[in-house]
């Protein structure tokens, strides 16, 4: 049975659009002009028990707004949803304690206390029994090494620290859905990959079903092989993560290390140079000439080795997305 | 794990779960509340100084004259009517709260309530309570000397029934405060900013509760003003003590204040319930 249903989703904003200017503003106090924004339209998606799926798009392409319909925190203009059986907007307890919502601002702590206070008061709201929250507890402190700062008021916390806190939050009460809306925004290298590693062996332990939206895409290739990919609110992909290259990338890459150390003459016109490290040479090529470039390549000059790669998947995706900013002008 | 949740609790067990958070909230709030114990108890003693003034000022006002009358309140009776107020006051006063909620529905912190399973205006009650109770530790000792220095104007110990009268009315005033203020936090779902209707509040409040000036004074001109919910922040405890509510009618007075909750109380509830379908309308 899928874990997560939705149907037709859709929702619409309205915005108040104020024009420049004091003038304006004056006017605005006797009429104001509205305007609709569809953030989302026909989602449609399943998502079954278990699966970890990323979620990718450009900024406002409707991911945030999917995810606080699919946590309840509003209410659809059309569509449904179900998220292990529940709709999600009603907001029944039953459903509450089942998942959780993890975003990259403070949430869930008590700011002038130490997070373990606001654990304490956790294991309540969601009725964990003693032995469980112990023993999670320790579980999870280990994993994210936190155990020397459980004393330490949250304010006091580095962002990094903070965010581990709210993750151990998100997760005692064993919440069988786990949506994260750019977990490891404003986190150091270091810190990106500590929460990376341990979402990947707490997903696979734990066997939960998870969202996962980033813009790192170094985030999304370690954790999902699913991605669904909104734009403008509507899913213009869903399937393997690297099917997503495969359709939308136009050009492999071409890397080439040259017998002699010059860069050779009128390369160019095979495709675009990318980089030009004697004797090494990368060249974008379109896809379907590849085999014919590689050939011509072989019979021009001499070459010691060759390889053909797909083009990394943050490229990929930056183009995607950039094309269609250049597309909305 | 299963996509079919726990089994539920059964009713005993679910009480004893939601009494335990209620517990819970209110522990941890009283610790937060301990963390500027400086500041804390420096803002409590301050809130002193406005009796002390406010005594001076009634002792101008009435120019020393200890047989004066004016409008029914000789100036004993000034004072301990002004001290009673302000006892009513520490119950029913809400310092932060409308502001609190428009706050958090500004800055999105709100979602707490929404995504975890408690429900926001009992989060919201049981902090409050611990707010109170932190007040009261430090503030009785204050409160205490005040009335004990002013304790030639205060009338004689009242009948044990309108003590209980008055218990209860001060009781019942911290709920009226406390459902005010969250209403009118609620409508920050609406217009995000609330700060003019809190300022316009605090200011009716003021006069129609008989913080300012006795309810007495003010029913010449607005007769209506006993209709009102205000007069259960200030006026009513005080009139209780004061034997200015006849015994026949604490009764009835006790069951219109007890109303007023009731009605405050729904339309929290109505405010919430639509409110919260607003929310999102912010941000994409």
């Amino acid at each position: 049975m899928p874990a997560i249903e939705v149907e037709n989703l859709g929702r619409t904003y309205r915005v108040y659009q104020k024009k420049e200017g004091l003038f304006a503003s004056l006017r605005g106090l006797v009429h104001r002009e509205y305007r609709e924004i569809q953030a989302v339209r026909d989602v449609n998606f399943t998502i079954d028990d278990g699966e970890m799926v990323a979620f990718l798009g450009p900024n406002g392409a409707g991911k945030t707004t999917t995810l606080k319909l699919l946590s309840g925190l509003i209410v659809p203009t059309s569509g449904t949803a179900t998220v292990l059986g529940h709709v999600p907007w009603k907001r029944e307890d039953a459903y509450r304690r089942r998942f959780s919502l993890v975003t990259g601002q403070k949430e869930q702590l008590w700011w002038d206390l130490p997070a373990q206070e606001s654990f304490r008061l956790h294991k309540e709201i969601y009725r964990v029994s003693w032995d469980d929250y112990r023993h999670r507890l320790d579980e999870l402190t280990e994993l994210l090494e936190v155990q020397h700062l459980m004393g330490q008021p949250v304010r006091e916390l580095s962002l990094g620290e903070r965010m581990r806190m709210e993750l151990i939050a998100a997760l005692l009460h064993r919440p069988d859905v786990l949506f994260l809306d750019e977990p490891t925004i404003g986190l150091d290298v270091v810190s990106q990959r500590n929460v990376q590693k341990f979402l990947l062996k707490y997903q696979k332990e734990q066997g939960i079903t998870v969202i996962l939206t980033s813009h790192y895409m170094k985030d999304v290739e370690a954790l999902c092989d699913r991605a669904i990919v909104i734009n403008k609110g509507t899913v213009v992909h869903d399937g393997l993560l690297d099917d997503i290259v495969d359709r939308f990338s136009q050009h492999k890459i071409i890397e080439l290390h040259l017998a002699s150390g010059d860069s050779p003459h009128g390369i160019e016109q095979y495709g675009v140079v990318l980089e030009d490290r004697p004797p090494m040479l990368r060249l974008q090529v379109e896809k379907q000439k590849v085999s014919q470039v590689l050939s011509r390549l072989l019979a021009e000059y001499v070459i010691e080795d060759v390889s053909v790669s797909e083009r990394p998947l943050e490229d990929v995706i930056a183009e995607l997305f950039a094309s269609d900013h250049r597309s909305e002008r | 794990m299963s996509v079919s949740g726990p089994q539920p609790l059964s009713f005993r067990d679910g009480v004893v779960a939601s009494v335990r958070v209620k517990w819970l909230i209110l522990k941890t709030a009283m610790e937060e509340r301990l963390v500027y114990r400086g500041d804390f108890a420096f803002a409590t003693l301050v809130r002193f100084l406005p009796i002390v003034t406010q005594i001076f000022l009634w002792n101008a006002i009435f120019s020393g004259d200890t047989q004066r009358q004016l409008n029914g309140y000789s100036y004993a009776g000034m004072v301990s009517y002004y001290l009673l107020v302000m006892l009513a006051r520490a119950f029913s006063s809400m310092p932060g709260l409308a502001n609190g909620i428009a706050m958090s529905v500004r800055d999105g912190s709100v979602r707490k309530y929404l995504l975890q399973p408690v429900d926001m205006l009992d989060y919201l009650f049981w902090h409050r309570i611990a707010h109170k109770l932190v007040y009261y530790a430090i503030a009785t000792g204050p409160f205490a000397l005040v009335f004990w220095l002013c304790r030639d104007y205060l009338p004689a110990w009242p009948q044990t029934l309108v003590l209980y009268a008055w218990i209860a009315s001060l009781l019942m005033a911290f709920l009226v405060g406390f459902l005010i203020e969250t209403l009118i936090g609620l409508v920050s779902f609406w217009f995000l900013e609330v700060s003019s209707l809190i300022f316009i509040y605090m200011m009716m409040s003021y006069f129609l509760s008989g913080h300012m000036i006795p309810l007495e004074w003010i029913a010449d001109w607005i007769p209506w003003v006993y209709y009102l919910p205000f007069k259960y922040l200030a006026y009513f405890p005080a009139a209780v003590l004061l034997g200015r509510v006849p015994l026949e009618s604490l009764p009835l007075e006790l069951g219109v204040q007890a109303g007023w909750i009731v009605v405050l109380f729904v339309l929290n509830r109505v405010a919430f319930h639509y409110g919260v379908r607003r929310y999102g309308a912010f941000g994409g």
